[in-house]
């Protein structure tokens, strides 16, 4: 897994490229949770567009970060995620929980055979 | 045509992707649809991720036994480890459930989700074996 990271005041924005498990979502997690205690980050983007797989490891490790985020008054946002990516998360529930930008079904939308 | 492969690794989490690897050249062998090579991949990592997790506490030294089996009909895939062992099996398979807050309980969700069927074998101390199975007629490219 590689880690892209961006910040600007606040926000912490993160390219991710690779495949986000068990072995990968510890890396993931250090990398947010440093930047939050360190710099104050309150608004974390997580650019998903170059993620080819991810699992519930992966996606408990957003969830946590979510969590963390909020009783401080931050928020996640989660982008670009490409469409097989995305149908994992729907099953998890993460959609309805996170703020998704430019997900699959409006970038999908007329495309789809 | 029937097939049947085995592999023994050790418990270490970069395992965990050259499980999946195996079962992703499986399924493209049986020219499985890429969304369903997606969803073994996912369910291979959860139970092989369980087995490390849970079974081993994240010991990094421990067996773990893939075996996978298939023909025309159907595929077999059975994880099998040597460790804690599940006190309460029905519990463990609840939606939600886990026994780390920094996880979301979803392992089993995704296995009962992507197979047509999941056993649950376990032994407090001696181990967890999941056997799952795909039937590949309905998903199949039919070959005229």
């Amino acid at each position: 897994m590689l880690i892209e990271k961006n910040i600007q005041r606040q926000t912490l924005t993160l390219n991710l490229q690779g495949e986000l498990d068990m072995n990968t979502s510890e890396t993931l997690r250090q990398a947010i949770d440093t930047e939050i205690e360190r710099r104050g980050i309150r608004t974390v983007i997580l650019n998903l567009e170059e993620v080819s797989f991810i699992d519930s490891s992966g996606l408990g490790v957003i969830l946590g970060r979510y969590k963390k985020l909020l009783p401080m008054g931050g928020k996640m946002i989660i982008t670009n995620v490409p469409s097989h990516i995305y149908k994992i998360m729907e099953l998890s529930g993460l959609p309805r929980i996170i703020e998704f930008e430019n997900t699959p079904s409006r970038k999908m939308e007329g495309r789809e055979k | 045509m029937k097939n049947q492969l085995e592999l023994t690794f050790t418990s270490l989490p970069g395992n965990v992707g050259i499980a999946r690897m195996l079962i992703a050249s499986v399924a493209a062998q049986l020219d499985l649809a890429l969304s369903d090579i997606e969803e073994l991949k996912v369910v291979i990592s959860e139970a092989v991720s369980n087995s490390i997790i849970h079974g081993y506490k994240n010991k990094e030294d421990m067996p773990i036994t893939l075996r996978i089996e298939y023909d025309e009909k159907k595929l077999k895939i059975l994880v099998r480890d040597q460790g804690c062992g599940i006190p309460d099996i029905e519990q463990a398979m609840q939606p939600a459930y886990s026994t780390d807050p920094e996880r979301m309980g979803l392992g089993f969700v995704f296995m009962q989700s992507f197979m047509d069927d999941l056993q649950v074998e376990s032994t407090v101390n001696e181990g967890t074996t999941v056997i799952m199975v795909k039937e590949l007629e309905n998903i199949r490219p039919s070959k005229h």
